[in-house]
């Protein structure tokens, strides 16, 4: 059952990759002019612009460009990038190492503190504790990231000290010290997510919490966080892991401001210079490879949904 | 010798009293009924004995089993006495199983708990609990999920699991008021048979004379959060000192005064009528198609009230969704007043002539409107809708036909009791003045009193507005006392139909003979 049901997840992510390719390919297309003119701007002679058009490869036609394209991407060819002069492969391979784990850093910070703060609220919903948090949380989901991350580094790293206030040390520098340098950014991406987190959770353990399933438990005899423990969370858990999966998306690919908050060498930032500068070789990639990533963890999301209910692994 | 014995219970919530000193005593081996209607305290006196009851509420007096005050317990006591000593049934079995974990993994829950057993040991334990509840492991292998059993088998479980440790005391609230007649009647066998055969006392919870009158030994009649009658089960029956106990009897074997019958003539006709579900796997797969109605074909006449009774999944409700245009027919026809019933291109002037009131009204009303608001919603099925003070004067029309108030309809419906709410439904199918009504469970969630009134109220307007009614229904006493002609259906086909009295009293299908011995029936001597 749990196969049938995975490997039918696994035709439809395929095949949301390949209509992700061919939209992505053709918004490329669409740039006016082409990506060659685009890049070098009005001002261009016509032999730099043919010059750049061979080197893109941009003469050919465009259905043989695009299977090249993928299959260049199949094999780990991303091309070369204009304004680096050098294989966009191996420039995201850099950037990857410091998105990926800030993006898993900070999801895990959020979810460890909205999954506790959570079910402390919904067990005492209406209570003044209960109010407080939601009103904290209500500040949370407004204040914009980039705002925590200034405070956070005024505190941190100007007042205590404690943490450099920007700039990745590389991972050669020892896990400890590349996972402090992440620390602050990975807290002031976190926060908002588990504000956001949080209320989900509460109002999902509230409604479970009021199931008729928890009175049979407790007509069974578990204590009230027995119930909880055993019966509650599970159930709860089916909402929350939508908003897991949405939120590792955005961590990975939303990063920007806060990677140019902290100087940080990431995709995000990565994106932005490539935009900036015209430079569409990074920016199709870089992009692909981002839908590539979410594509991949709503595939997650669905495995895991059907781990936690059997209904779904059935119907399919 | 008694094993629970309950002195002056009282229960609080907030200033309000919802239990007002009851006293009551159950036997081992024996089985008490409490009965009353909706809101006279049977839950809650069910929930105080648990030590469940919703938070902020009150509990005084004294409830004794094997000693203990059950009142008087620590938390920690009570979570060891739950499920140990004392099990509970709830009303609905398709909820009240947790849909993540296996049935065999929720019984063996409770022998983890309170045998000290490891969950290796109580799963095996667990296979001969589900076999008790007839449940036996070779045909329903405990690795099953709630959802691929029927409501009856989850009751089951739900049994299962309150027996599971072998309680003294069982509380079962409304064990079967949410299951089909003959699932209803296996369930209080097997009640019955477990507390034979175990020697547990059993409280049974219901608001059903009929189902308590004919397996409880001993019967407490509840009103307002006080015992107003109680005794041995003949006894009352046969004595009803109580006012309250009567009128209970006689509003559950309510009879509305007869309509006498205009000339026949087929209002409604169904020709061969198929009705096809078809379910969609995923991109490869071929659709799966269930064929929910087969080849029916009947007239319904005007001035008619026409019964069509059948369990669950049986097809009615695709049937009355044909009947209303609101489900694609596969093949057959219907018309009414010989104008084309045709799913969703069916004309306005013929849901003009259609209208339908469900089971829960509350549900299919927009909380946030008025209820003029409500009842005047047909009347965009007419072309010259009524506008400004004749829009008003027709809703209160409406509402005074169905005994409400004019000024009832500036309210909101949460403002209404269950009975008034169902009032209102029949008001809004009334102002168009439509030629058939259907009434689909209308009447199946109100407390017999009110069911009683309703009834009435139906038979009152079908003389005075000439209406004809389709009563779909499980409960076969309401088609026996308000129909004159009834339809058994069985897998989507009619297998039987006929004159009510003549189909009661010869049932020609083994399933309608089936249904008729399966719904509990009230005799005044038990």
């Amino acid at each position: 059952m749990m196969l049938r049901y995975a490997l039918t997840r696994f035709v439809s992510l395929f095949l949301s990759l390949a209509v992700a390719s061919v939209v992505i390919f053709l918004c490329i297309e669409i740039v006016p002019g082409d990506p060659a003119s685009a890049m070098l701007g009005i001002n261009a002679s016509p032999e730099t612009l043919a010059a750049l058009r061979a080197e893109l490869g941009l003469d050919q036609p465009k259905l043989l460009r695009y299977f090249d394209w993928v299959t260049g991407m199949l094999r780990g060819d991303l091309g070369i990038s204009y304004t680096y002069r050098a294989p966009v492969a191996e420039i995201v391979a850099d950037r990857i190492w410091v998105s990926f784990p800030l993006a898993v850093f900070a999801l895990i910070l959020s979810t460890a503190i909205a999954f506790p703060a959570g079910i402390w609220a919904a067990r005492r919903r209406g209570s003044f504790g209960d109010t407080a948090l939601m009103g904290l949380t209500q500040l949370g989901v407004a204040i914009p990231n980039f705002w925590f991350a200034v405070i956070l580094v005024l505190i941190f790293a100007i007042n205590l000290r404690w943490f450099s206030a920007g700039g990745f040390v590389g991972w050669d520098a020892g896990v400890f010290a590349a996972l402090k340098s992440l620390t602050l950014p990975a807290i002031a991406l976190a926060l908002p997510q588990a504000a956001i987190l949080t209320r989900v959770m509460r109002s999902s353990v509230i409604e479970t919490l009021d199931a008729d399933f928890m009175r049979t438990a407790r007509a069974k005899g578990l204590s009230a966080a027995q119930a909880v423990r055993r019966h509650a969370l599970r159930n709860a858990l089916i909402p929350v892991l939508t908003i897991i999966g949405l939120q590792f998306s955005f961590l990975l690919a939303g990063g920007i401001i806060i990677e140019n908050v902290f100087f940080l060498p990431g995709l995000g930032r990565l994106i932005f210079q490539a935009i900036a500068q015209r430079d569409l070789i990074v920016v199709e990639s870089v992009v692909m490879l981002l839908v590539f990533a979410v594509i991949v963890v709503t595939f997650l999301v669905d495995l895991a949904y059907a781990w936690v209910d059997p209904r779904l692994r059935q119907r399919s | 010798m008694s094993l629970l014995s309950v002195r002056d219970l009282k229960v609080s919530i907030g200033a309000i009293e919802v239990l007002k000193g009851l006293s009551f005593d159950v036997s081992e081996g024996k089985i008490l009924g409490l009965i009353g209607e909706s809101g006279s305290g049977k839950s809650m006196t069910a929930l105080s004995l648990m030590q469940l009851l919703p938070k902020g509420s009150l509990c005084a007096g004294e409830a004794r089993i094997q000693g203990q005050n059950l009142l008087d317990l620590p938390e920690r006591v009570l979570c060891d006495l739950r499920g140990s000593e004392i099990g509970m049934v709830f009303q609905e079995p398709m909820t009240a199983l947790n849909p993540l974990q296996t049935i065999g993994d929720q019984v063996a829950e409770s022998l983890v708990m309170h045998e000290g057993m490891g969950w290796r040991a109580a799963r095996l334990a667990a296979r001969e609990v589900l076999r008790k509840v007839e449940l036996p492991p070779e045909a329903f292998p405990p690795e099953r999920y709630p959802h691929e059993l029927s409501g009856g088998q989850r009751q089951r479980v739900v049994i299962a699991i309150a027996i599971a440790c072998g309680p003294k005391l069982l509380i079962a609230d409304e064990p079967t008021t949410a299951l089909d007649v003959t699932t209803q009647a296996q369930i209080l066998d097997l009640l019955a048979r477990l507390v034979r055969e175990e020697g547990m006392g059993l409280i049974l919870i219901s608001h059903d004379l009929a189902v308590v009158s004919n397996i409880a030994d001993d019967i407490a009649i509840m009103r307002h959060g006080e015992i107003v009658e109680a005794g041995c089960t003949s006894d009352v029956f046969a004595n009803m000192r109580h006012p309250y106990t009567q009128q209970l009897f006689e509003a559950s074997a309510h009879q509305p005064p007869e309509v006498s019958l205009p000339e026949p003539e087929a209002l409604l006709k169904v020709r061969g009528l198929t009705c096809v579900y078809t379910r969609r796997g995923s991109l490869f797969q071929k659709p799966v198609e269930t064929r929910a109605v087969k080849d029916v074909s009947f007239d319904l006449f005007a001035g008619e009230s026409l019964g069509l009774v059948g369990e669950s999944g049986s097809g009615k409700s695709t049937l009355s969704r044909a009947i209303l245009g609101l489900q694609p027919v596969r093949s057959g026809s219907i018309t009414l007043a010989d104008r084309p019933i045709d799913g969703m291109k069916t004309h306005r002037d013929i849901r003009a002539d259609l209208q339908v009131v469900f089971q829960d009204p509350y549900g299919s009303f927009n909380p946030r409107h008025r209820v003029e608001r409500l009842v005047a919603e047909p009347f965009w099925l007419l072309d010259a809708a009524p506008q400004g003070q004749e829009r008003r004067d027709r809703v209160t029309e409406a509402l005074e036909a169905v005994g409400l108030k004019a000024d009832d309809a500036q309210r909101f419906p949460h403002e209404f009791s269950g009975g008034q709410r169902q009032r209102i439904a029949i008001a809004r199918a009334l102002i168009i003045r439509p030629k058939l009504i259907i009434l689909d469970e209308a009447v199946s969630a109100l407390d017999v009193s009110i069911r009683a009134q309703i009834l009435d109220l139906l038979a009152d307007l079908r003389g005075r507005f000439g209406l004809s009614y389709l009563f779909i229904t499980h409960d076969l006493h309401v088609v026996r006392s308000v129909t004159d002609r009834v339809m058994v259906m069985k897998a989507g086909q009619i297998v039987e139909q006929g004159e009510t009295a003549d189909v009661f009293a010869s049932p020609a299908h083994p399933y309608t003979t089936a249904l008729i011995e399966a719904a509990p029936v009230l005799r005044r001597t038990a």
